[in-house]
């Protein structure tokens, strides 16, 4: 059969199509208003003040910010954890969905891959100014150590943002070619040398569909255990290197892993509303996928929080010296307002939002992820800071100061994330219009019993496991189609 | 060093001597073994060794010269004319290689901080870097006794193994070092090290005199930004016979430069003891040995102290 690309087999004239594809390419032809260029300037200027106290802390030394003797490791470890945290969500989620195969992802894959891979690029860059001397290191190459987890860190970091680049890019390559023809002649000449060079000679050929379908498949798979051991490592960086009371402890590992899934889909929750309120996407991104993220969030919210007494009930209980002294800062001491504002703020309100029906709405939704960002940051700030101030040999602990360089970094790296974001959608459709198309196509019924039957399967050959139709966009599934789904899979198959 | 502070560092004798310290005291001896080169071995295994002789060397002169326990100025003058013997560690195979060691003798320990403040001094660092640092920890009786920490020169060292770039190393001597042309300046091994040992270079170093050495792992004078440095043993003095900076400035001799290879220890009051010997007899004991780390350090306990507070 005489192959079309996916958007020729649907009817061209549907306005509704038409809709959708002009939402998609939204933030390209949108003329910038007042809000948007205030907030680019604001986000901008927080930047450009970032790297001058990048700068500063180079030629003055790490006392600039804050970092001394007694507190060696401090805030930008914790928003390096923070901010590669919140990209596991955008990842995961993305990654999960697609092998679940729930169909009510494809408005939101998009927004949350692209989430992911901005925070990755500002989280790996979260780091450098925490290193002393940043022009070393290119050593983690020339001379790593084996046996040092940070090499692995490193290593894990690298290929884990690797996957989630190309996770992202993958299913951008055919929106390429939806954006070229709705853009037409607005695209303008250095967006169509990008798309140009993006492409990769896409022809939408159902060859290259079936390709990017498999790839799809298999990053999907792997993009998981890269995240955990992601966060695994991030958590042993702790646990295996040090003595120290609280961060030598097993349970660090899942730790981190829960409130990385935990907080990034927050982050996720976040940039989703942020992007449908200013590009009026509410027709696309409902209700619906806050509920269910939200609902999401429940079981990695509870699960951390049993977590936390786990890990924290031993150590107080029968009170060795150093995990004893710094759970007594950490419950009534000097840290004690922070962490209590954490444990209710972080876990047990956002808990309590999604799971009451009547809180369960997009406002109160997007509170609790309001809370959950910051105050998981707040959580990885103590537990980076109250071990490293603890003196080992008397029990003391030191201060952590706080000084405009440290603060104004920490701002930059969380400003760079959504400007990367806003550039991001400059270049690429805001919604994964190519595997929406492919869901509605699902949907209509018709067509798509003639496709399937001609050994096409619907092209793109993503896992169909769920059967509930229920919740795209576009109503009017049936079960007699989810049936011919799986027959057409089937054939597929063989 | 500056001789008013030198002078001021050693001014204090210590106040009771314990008789068999005394006793052990071995400026004759040490004479002897200046002389001829070898002694007989059997019952002073300690003096035989070649690699010890100008440490010795440097404590006979002190005893001689002053005829009194502490160190005067001369003596350091005397210190510096014995560094100029050529080095002896250069044709070693590593099994006779010294193996460096400290004991720390606590009962005698004031709190003074003169170790502190010649450390300081001796490597031009900065007011709140202490790579030999003077805790003032309390007995759970309600008193308080000193106990001063430098790097454990541990033999299975924690720090080396976390540090990403492998900057950190211990060297044939069994000294940990820190290549600060290498090292990022990440911080793993101050999360590493159980004993507080290593310090970030904050700040911009104070400007710095001329130096007998270049800026090398041994002599890492003036430190660099931003990197992580600690206490090195002066590593660069032992191979010349002297006594670490530290060592050197305790008036109270609570400071024990020892050697594995040759089991002799000495300390700046000119008493040489049998290493081997000395630490069983004072039931010396390691910082927080059920870490594993194995350090070179031992602590003398002398004030009841029940280590309950090695955290
Ligand atoms: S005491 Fe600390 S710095 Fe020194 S060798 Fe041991 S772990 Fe390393
Ligand atoms: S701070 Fe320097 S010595 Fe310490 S682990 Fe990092 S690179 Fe190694």
């Amino acid at each position: 059969m005489s192959r079309m690309t996916t958007y020729e087999r649907l009817p061209q004239d549907d306005p509704e199509r038409q809709k959708l594809r002009e939402a998609a390419i939204r933030p390209m032809v949108q003329k910038p208003g007042r809000g948007y260029k205030l907030l680019v300037g604001v986000l901008g200027i927080l930047v450009i003040l970032a790297l001058v106290a990048f700068y500063l802390q180079i030629v003055d030394g790490r006392s600039v910010d804050a970092y001394s003797n007694e507190a060696f490791w401090g805030l930008f470890i914790a928003n390096f954890i923070t901010i590669v945290g919140a990209s596991y969500g955008g990842a995961v989620v993305s990654a999960v969905l697609r092998l679940v195969g729930a169909t009510w992802r494809a408005p939101l894959v998009r927004i949350a891959e692209a989430t992911a891979v901005a925070t990755v690029i500002v989280g790996g860059a979260a780091i450098i100014p925490s290193v002393g001397v940043p022009g070393r290191m290119w050593e983690f190459i020339a001379r790593p150590n084996f046996s040092s987890p940070l090499i692995w860190d490193a290593l894990a970091i690298g290929t884990y943002a690797f996957a989630s680049i190309v996770f992202f890019f993958l299913p951008v390559i055919p929106d390429l070619a939806v954006a070229k023809e709705t853009m037409g002649d607005r695209a303008g000449k250095t967006r169509t040398t990008i798309w140009r060079w993006l492409s990769c000679r896409w022809n939408g050929s159902g060859r290259q569909e079936k390709l990017l379908g498999r790839m799809m498949t298999i990053l999907a798979i792997m993009i998981i255990p890269l995240a955990v051991s992601v966060h695994s490592v991030l958590g042993w960086a702790f646990a295996n290197t040090s003595f120290r009371p609280w961060w030598s402890e097993e349970l660090w590992a899942p730790l981190f892993v829960i409130a990385a899934l935990y907080s990034g889909i927050a982050n996720v929750i976040l940039s989703l509303a942020a992007l449908r309120h200013a590009y009026h996407l509410e027709d696309y991104i409902t209700e619906r996928h806050f509920k269910s993220l939200g609902l999401l969030m429940l079981p990695f919210g509870a699960a951390y929080l049993y977590m936390e007494v786990a890990d924290f009930l031993p150590g107080s209980y029968h009170g060795e010296p150093g995990t004893a002294a710094v759970f007594k800062q950490l419950f009534v001491g000097s840290y004690a307002p922070w962490f209590w504002l954490f444990i209710v703020m972080g876990i047990v309100v956002p808990i309590l939002i999604v799971s009451m029906r009547r809180t369960r709405k997009i406002g109160w939704i997007v509170l609790a992820a309001g809370f959950v960002v910051p105050t998981f940051w707040l959580n990885r700030f103590l537990m980076v800071a109250v071990p490293a101030t603890y003196d080992m040999i008397n029990g003391s602990f030191g201060t952590y100061a706080w000084t405009w360089e440290n603060i104004a970094i920490t701002l930059g790296s969380v400003a760079a994330v959504p400007l990367i974001l806003l550039l991001i959608f400059r270049v690429v459709p805001i919604l994964s219009v190519t595997e929406m198309e492919n869901m509605e196509m699902e949907s209509l019924a018709q067509e798509a019993e003639a496709l399937m039957h001609a050994g096409n399967g619907n092209g793109n050959g993503y896992v169909q496991r769920e059967k509930a139709l229920e919740g795209t966009y576009r109503p009017g599934a049936t079960d007699e189609f989810e049936e011919e789904d799986d027959f057409a899979r089937g054939e597929e198959e063989e | 060093m500056n001789e008013d502070e030198l002078s001021k560092m050693n001014g204090s004798p210590p106040d009771e001597p314990e008789p068999d310290l005394l006793a052990s005291l071995v400026p004759a001896k040490v004479a002897d073994s200046l002389d001829g080169d070898e002694v007989a071995a059997e019952d002073q295994p300690a003096f035989s060794r070649r690699q010890f002789l100008t440490s010795l060397a440097v404590m006979g002169a002190a005893v001689g010269l002053g005829s009194q326990l502490v160190k005067t100025p001369a003596a350091s003058a005397a210190t510096t004319t014995t560094a100029t013997q050529p080095a002896q560690a250069t044709s070693r195979t590593r099994a006779t290689l010294p193996q460096w060691t400290m004991i720390m003798d606590l009962r005698y320990c004031n709190g003074c901080n003169d170790c502190t403040t010649a450390c300081q001094y001796t490597h031009v660092l900065p007011k709140d870097i202490t790579w030999i640092k003077v805790y003032e920890m309390s007995n759970p009786d309600g008193q308080s006794y000193y106990l001063p920490r430098l790097c454990q020169m541990c033999e299975d060292p924690p720090c080396q193994a976390v540090c990403p770039v492998g900057a950190t190393f211990r060297n044939d001597e069994g000294i940990v070092l820190i290549d600060q042309n290498v090292c990022i300046g990440c911080r793993t091994c101050m999360a590493a090290c159980p004993y507080e040992s290593r310090y970030f270079n904050t700040e911009p170093m104070p400007t710095v005199p001329k130096q007998p050495f270049p800026p090398s792992p041994e002599w890492p004078v003036p430190q660099q930004m931003n990197t992580v440095g600690k206490c090195v043993l002066c590593a660069a003095d032992l191979s010349k016979g002297m006594l670490p900076s530290c060592a050197q400035a305790c008036g109270m001799g609570v400071i024990y430069l020892g050697d594995l290879t040759s089991d002799v220890a000495v300390n700046s009051q000119g008493n040489a003891v049998k290493l081997s010997q000395f630490v069983k007899e004072n039931d010396a004991v390691h910082l927080k040995e059920e870490l594993g780390t194995n350090p070179r350090v031992w602590y003398i306990p002398g004030h009841g102290q029940d280590w309950k507070d090695s955290y």
